[in-house]
């Protein structure tokens, strides 16, 4: 379901913002705009849509129009064209007192310099969005505490933001979004700010959060490596433009243009890659099918070891051939030759892999949380991985060492 | 007196004919002003004298030390002490009236328009120029115009005291609202903040400090209009300093001069801003 949609957004600053919409029309740069005008493109023709329950990453370097492009979404800055949906709602044409309830129960904004209300303590810092909507006192407190229970930060309620750390102040602005129960959190730069472990923390907390409450999140970000860790889909901005917008594997792999080639050069690949990217097909024997099946499938697919899976496709272990044949000549259940594996999961990030894979003399099983088995990893795959080519389609082709 | 080829522009006379005009046609009004002010000022001067010396003086000592601590509450205690020793009571008394009255009154009219000027634009840039005349042109000039609406005696004094002591209210107010940063405001917005809410839960709180500033110049300003007022006969510690300028008595000066002086401190200290313990420093 499509939570926010955005079309064709422009926001210029300026005196005559409509003689800048005329030049951008012509096709002028942001930057001949300026050479030319006064005027500055803070955000030129930008369409993309939010699937409800993602992390939709904005990434971009500072002047690239992102901070204006989050802010268009609950028009703290009001776009000079274009339209924008909450809710297959038009946020743009609302009247004041429509967009009021919606910045009250759907969008709440985390801020860069976290924006903490130095006057209040941090629960009447958390509870702020309750006040302004009128809820009665106990009600916003509870919800309040509840919140920063939430964030790790019980005990600090009677404390001024001033007494807090960057990363703890950071947690009251996130607790203070969370409070008011939106579906959509808008998140500004917000861990910029922060030194680097901090940040991996909080990032990591972000995404712990994200898996119990399934917000809809467009987070702002400069750093690539924060855009890939924890974007669903992540929109590259230049000059105002959106550049491409895809998963961190898209962007990665397939670079729309030079500028964002450039861009994601340098990154560590084996951090973004995931198992499940680069695993190919699994064959299987389901352990109750006996040791003859289990052997004429290994024949037929030209492999000397396999799988084996329960009835519900859970990943049991592995028989080869060798065992195989015994448990035929010795009329025993397959099952007493089946060797425990160490199986890594669909997420687990290549560079996690590396060591398994070394250990192992037979592809790596790919799980799911269920323990399922969903595919395998052959050491070339990983190899190729890194060389700069994804397998992005998983191919039928198998071949087991 | 005019030596130019220019015809002379005739604005003294056009000030002239304008208060002749409201004289003329708000004669009631501004009566009722004067009384208003007068029955304001009586009162004040009355409670005070009612209270006694020393049911004042401890108000006052209590006052400082809940403000600033023991220094400042021994201070206004010998202080006031001093200006009963010397037979000046009910003159300080009437000067911390005509005072008190300017400033309460320059409060709530400058608090306000400072806050609209800190909130609109168009509005503070309308309002600078107009605060920066009241400041600038001398203050006796506001004495003439002033008899002619208000008559003699306290009603002129306290009206010039406030033309001439409200603008740094407004200026400061304005400037401590318009002082809050950006992302507090966008802030505060993002959650849905109406205007009255932005402003009475983060803009007014956060402006504090420098709205007590301008208050405390404010204080500082009506105390240095003490003698001015006496010219159109507001009495107290200014007429006395008054008395003693024309008349060249020296001991009359000193003393009423160093009563005004004991109040001013007194004033100024208490109305400084406190030691900011809510934010906690940063």
């Amino acid at each position: 379901m499509k939570k926010i949609e955005v079309r064709q957004a422009i926001k210029i600053f300026g005196k005559n913002p409509r003689h800048g919409l005329e030049l951008l029309e012509q096709g002028l740069t942001k930057k001949e705009i300026k050479e030319k005008t006064d005027l500055n493109v803070g955000v030129a023709e930008a369409s993309f849509y939010v699937e409800s329950g993602e992390i939709f990453v904005i990434m971009g370097l500072s002047g690239s129009g992102k901070s204006t492009l989050v802010r268009l979404l609950n028009r703290l800055i009001e776009p000079t064209s274009g339209s924008i949906f909450i809710d297959d709602q038009e946020i743009t044409q609302m009247k004041a007192e429509e967009l009021r309830q919606v910045r009250r129960k759907k969008i709440s904004m985390v801020f860069q310099g976290f924006a903490l209300f130095p006057h209040r303590t941090i629960l009447d810092n958390t509870l702020f969005g309750l006040e302004i909507q009128g809820l009665d006192k106990r009600e916003r407190e509870k919800r309040a505490l509840e919140a920063l229970a939430l964030v790790g930060l019980k005990g600090y309620e009677a404390s001024y933001p001033s007494q807090l750390s960057g990363g703890m102040q950071q947690r009251v602005g996130l607790a203070r979004a969370l409070a008011s129960d939106t579906d959509i959190l808008l998140m500004d730069e917000a861990f910029s700010a922060l030194d680097p472990l901090i940040r991996k923390e909080m990032q990591d907390q972000l995404l712990d959060l994200q898996d119990a409450m399934k917000k809809t999140i467009v987070f702002i970000t400069h750093d690539l490596d924060e855009a890939l860790r924890i974007g669903d889909r992540i929109a590259l901005m230049k000059d105002g433009r959106i550049v491409q917008i895809g998963t961190p594997e898209e962007i990665l792999m397939n670079p729309a243009n030079d500028y964002v080639a450039h861009f994601v050069e340098d990154v560590d690949l084996s951090k973004v890659i995931t198992a499940g990217n680069i695993m190919t097909h699994a064959d299987a024997v389901t352990i109750d099918r006996g040791a003859r099946v289990a052997l004429k499938l290994m024949n037929d697919n030209g492999i000397s070891s396999i799988f084996a899976v329960d009835r519900s496709q859970k990943l049991l272990g592995v028989v080869d051939a060798d065992d195989a044949a015994q448990a035929i000549k010795t009329s025993t259940a397959i099952g007493e030759f089946v060797k425990k594996v160490q199986p890594v999961k669909v997420d687990t990030h290549l560079n996690d892999l590396f060591d398994d894979i070394s250990k192992s003399s037979i592809p790596l099983a790919v799980v799911d949380d269920q323990g399922r088995l969903r595919g395998l990893v052959r050491r070339g795959a990983i190899i190729h991985a890194l060389a700069g080519n994804t397998p992005l389609t998983k191919d039928k082709e198998v071949q087991h060492s | 007196m005019n030596a130019t080829f220019l015809p002379k522009i005739p604005i003294g006379h056009w000030a002239d004919v304008f208060i002749q005009f409201i004289t003329d046609h708000f004669d009631t009004f501004f009566g009722y002003i004067a009384s208003g002010i007068q029955g304001f000022v009586d009162s004040l001067v009355w409670l005070f004298l009612f209270m006694t010396p020393v049911v004042f003086i401890l108000i006052c000592a209590g006052v400082a030390f809940w403000r600033r601590g023991w220094g400042v509450a021994l201070f206004t205690l010998i202080g006031l002490i001093l200006i009963y020793d010397l037979g000046y009571w009910q003159h300080a008394m009437q000067t911390f009236a005509l005072v008190l009255t300017s400033v309460v009154l320059s409060i709530i009219i400058g608090l306000p328009l400072g806050i609209l000027a800190g909130i609109n634009r168009t509005f503070h840039r309308i309002v600078t120029p107009i605060l920066d005349f009241m400041q600038t042109m001398p203050s006796f000039v506001y004495l003439i115009p002033a008899i002619f609406l208000f008559g003699t005696g306290m009603p002129p004094g306290v009206v010039a005291t406030i033309v001439f002591a409200m603008p740094p209210t407004i200026r400061m107010t304005g400037l401590g609202i318009r002082q809050v940063p950006g992302d507090l405001i966008e802030a505060s917005n993002a959650f849905g903040s109406t205007t009255w809410q932005k402003l009475v839960k983060v803009q007014i709180p956060l402006a504090a400090p420098t709205i007590m500033a301008g208050v405390n110049q404010s204080i500082m300003l009506s105390l240095s209009m003490v003698v001015v007022a006496s010219l159109v006969g507001a009495p107290g510690l200014g007429a006395d300093v008054y008395l003693a300028v024309t008349s060249l008595k020296t001991d009359i000066g000193v003393e009423a001069g160093l009563a005004i002086v004991i109040i001013a401190i007194m004033l100024d200290r208490m109305s400084q801003n406190t030691r900011g313990k809510k934010t906690g420093g940063a």
